[in-house]
Order: structure tokens, then sequence, then C-alpha cells
């Protein structure tokens, strides 16, 4: 079994009875702790996680067919991440450089996040040199477009978003060893600037779409967040914030682990001033990490709706 | 006596050596990066020691990870310019430096026609000597 320690780059290729161990190339991709971290990190995402498990699978067989002199073509690895806000299409695609760096398909495995205004010039003959400048420095990782679809303004024929789009499919058909495209942004968005540059979808293999968190979620998102920032919920704490996220998800511009984020904030704010204005003079370290239920509940999510649709809405 | 055979031109480094293949410039650029210097490409055809200065093929190229852009540049600039000298060069921005740390050559024309030594006698019978490129006889674009 010794086959699979060499380095699947070898250009001496294994007889075809030769065996190679799947288990042991898996191992030693150390592909295993990026999904790993990816469960831990990310909470839900369920089709996305499966997504990159099939995506990794692929490109550890293609390294063991390799072994074999069994050459396939470079598989394309674009993909279009679409969801609402807050879905974690961003940190995902960090995630994704870095996977795609374990198994070998870029070299250097760093995530260029570019929008509109960064590849798109002002005037003519200024567009391409800066979408060429962006790409060189994608070139080896990732490149990242959030909100893509800004890209293609049908409504002005001369904007320059086209030829920037057209720079970008010419590189994802001929760099396709270089770097990796990533589109993102939200779904019906995307579905139209898809549906006006054909080419692009027909260029992108993966379109991965971001579902929204479920309240559960949500608020394993938060106890996630505050973990990471050496916070807690105290038990009634975390009773009313399991209250006020379904009320805010009620509310307009709701952007799901976002919001939950600002909330967050701000109940750390109220949770200071709490501290601050209670005059005691020593806190404990407890004091000083917990979350109240006062802190959430002062929030105007509590205030807006009435008390019949609070008790309705949290039985 | 022919002391450079073939008159190949010797500027920057491993210009001794023959041509770099795209593998080597590759490992070259990569070095360059993993030292986080700005690398430009050149190209000219006035080969002259003394011409520092040659045309810039579009930007330096800062901030760059993998040397993949690089040689997509430098394919370019073959392709525009296949008949002239290309060279790679890199820029140290750290403090004490602040110059170029690399330089060398990517491509060549075809002939390379070499330099002349120019002797002029001025007064007094002294001897004073010029180094004249042939290739520069000939107007620009004409050269190679």
């Amino acid at each position: 079994m010794n086959t699979t320690e060499k380095p699947s780059a070898g250009s001496d290729t294994l007889s075809d009875n030769a065996l190679v161990d799947l288990a042991a190339e898996f191992k030693n991709s150390r592909i295993q702790e990026v999904l790993d971290k990816l469960d831990r990190e990310l909470i839900g995402l369920v089709p996305v996680k499966t997504r990159i498990r099939e995506i990794a699978a692929l490109l550890l067989v293609d390294r063991l067919r390799k072994q074999f002199a069994l050459t396939s073509e470079t598989p394309t690895l674009h993909m279009s991440f679409t969801g609402n806000p807050g879905t974690g299409k961003t940190t995902v695609a960090l995630r994704m450089a870095e996977i795609l760096h374990r198994l070998g398909y870029v070299r250097e495995g760093h995530l260029i996040a570019v929008t509109r205004d960064d590849l798109v010039g002002q005037y003519i003959g200024h567009t391409a040199p800066k979408t060429k400048e962006v790409i060189k420095k994608a070139m080896g990782g990732v490149l990242f477009v959030d909100e893509a679809y800004y890209l293609y303004k049908p409504e002005n024929e001369r904007d320059y978003g086209q030829e920037s789009i057209e720079i970008l499919l010419q590189i994802m058909e001929n760099n396709r060893d270089d770097l990796v495209v990533i589109l993102a942004g939200y779904k019906d968005k995307m579905d139209r600037f898809f549906s006006s540059n054909p080419g692009m979808r027909s260029r992108i293999a993966h379109h991965v779409d971001f579902p929204d968190y479920s309240p559960s979620e949500l608020m394993a998102i938060a106890k996630l967040m505050l973990g990471g920032q050496n916070y807690r919920f105290s038990p009634d704490g975390e009773q009313a914030f399991a209250e006020y996220i379904p009320l805010r998800m009620k509310l307009g511009n709701f952007a799901n682990a976002r919001s939950i984020r600002n909330a967050l904030d701000r109940a750390r704010l109220r949770q200071a001033n709490r501290l601050f204005a209670s005059k005691t003079q020593h806190l404990t370290k407890v004091d000083l990490m917990t979350l109240e239920a006062e802190d959430i509940m002062v929030s105007r999510v509590f205030q807006d709706n009435g008390p019949e649709t609070k008790t309705s809405d949290t039985k | 006596m022919m002391t450079n055979p073939g008159n190949r031109l010797t500027q920057g480094q491993f210009s001794f050596l023959p041509d770099l293949t795209d593998t080597q410039i590759t490992a070259q650029i990569k070095y360059a990066l993993s030292r986080g210097m700005a690398i430009s490409v050149e190209y000219t055809d006035d080969p002259h020691p003394r011409n520092t200065y040659w045309e810039m093929f579009g930007m330096p190229m800062f901030d760059l990870r993998d040397p993949a852009g690089i040689l997509m540049e430098i394919n370019n600039c073959r392709k525009s310019f296949p008949n002239h000298y290309i060279r790679v060069m890199a820029f140290d921005s750290t403090q004490g430096w602040e110059t170029p740390r690399m330089s060398f050559i990517v491509n060549r024309p075809k002939k390379e026609p070499g330099f002349g030594l120019v002797r002029q006698e001025v007064e007094g019978r002294r001897i004073q000597y010029t180094i004249h490129s042939y290739a520069t006889d000939k107007p620009e674009s004409d050269r190679y």
C-alpha cells in the first residue's frame, strides 16, 4: 500500500491492477479537518455542505485517477452562490478557498473579494486593465464577486459592466487551472443576471443555493457568535432571545445571521450600560460575560409588537 | 576575436545562461513574490547598456500571490513584440532597498547583431570610445 505515499502529481503511473487507498489519500489531504471545521462553525446550510463534500470527493478521486494516468479534463469549479442576505455566502467562499487549496486545486488558496466597483472602470478603456488587474491578483486562489448581478445593467447599453463580464468569461475559460471564480448575489437578481448572460451560466458548473436559517439555527448561530466573543446568555436571557428571533424574522429587512449579529451587538451595549448604571462596586467575571433577559427585552422589536402578538408568537 | 558568439545581450540576471524556460521564469517570479516585490514587464529594441529605462508593458503588478498572472502578461508582451527584448523586473520596496532587485531577460530577437566599438580621435590624438548597437542604425520598428 505504499502507492498512496506517492505525491499525486508524480509522473510515474501505476499498473492497471495496482491498488490505491482512498481512505489514506483522504487522510493525507487533511480535508476532513476543513470539513469538520465547516460543520462546527457553520450552522445549517445542509445543501451547501453536501455540495462541498461532493466537490471534495470529486477532486480526491481525480487525484487517484491521475496515479493511473487516467487523465480527465480539469473540472470547472466556478460557482455561483445565491441566497438571501446574511446566509453565509462570503464565509463559505472563504472556506472554499481553503478546501480547494488543501486539495491542490488552487495553488495559493487566498480569496480576493470584489464588487462591481473593483472591476468596472469609469471611462472608456478603463475597465479592461482594472478587471485584469483584479484577476491577476486572484490567480492561484479564488475570485469572489459579491453582488455580481450589478455587473450587468440592461437599462444602460453603454455600461462598461458588459466588458468586464466578457473578460471574466474569457479568463474563466482559458485560465481554468489558475483561478476559481465565485459569483454571489441574491437569488432573484442572480437568476435575471444569468438569463441575460447565458455564457456565464454555462461556464459555471456549480449553482449553490443558500437556504434561510430556521429560528433554532439562528439561536445556535447566536450562541456560537457569543462564544467567540467570550459572552454567554443567562438562562433567562436565552429564553428572551429565543422569543426575540421569530419576532425579528417577521420584520422587514431581516438579514439572517447578520441581523442576529447586530442584535447581539446591541445587547452587549445594553449589558454594558446596565452594569454601568447598577453602580455595583464589584463585578465578577460571570457578570461581565453574561447577557441577561433585560438586555434583550428592551429591544424595539418587543415594543413595536403589541403584547398580544408577542404571546401568540411565543406561546 | 569573437568573445560573445551569437552576440547575445548580457544584461541582468542569468543572461550568460541559455534562455530561461517558462517553468524557470515562474520559479524566479515565485521567489520575487515571496519577498513581496512588485513585478513589471518591460520591452525595448534599443539594447544599449546605458538604456536603463525600457518601455513599460502595462502597469507594474502589485500584491500578486501567484506567478500565473505575470506569466500571462509576459506572454501577452511576447505576442505584441515577438522580436524585441523583454525583461522582467522585480522592485523591492523594503526600506533601505527601494530599488529593483531582480531583472532578467525573458525574450530576445531571433538575430542579435551585437555592438560595435567606435573610436573617435579628438584633439591631441586622444581616442574616445563609444559602444554602438548595430541594431539602432535602422529606424525604430525595423531594428529586428
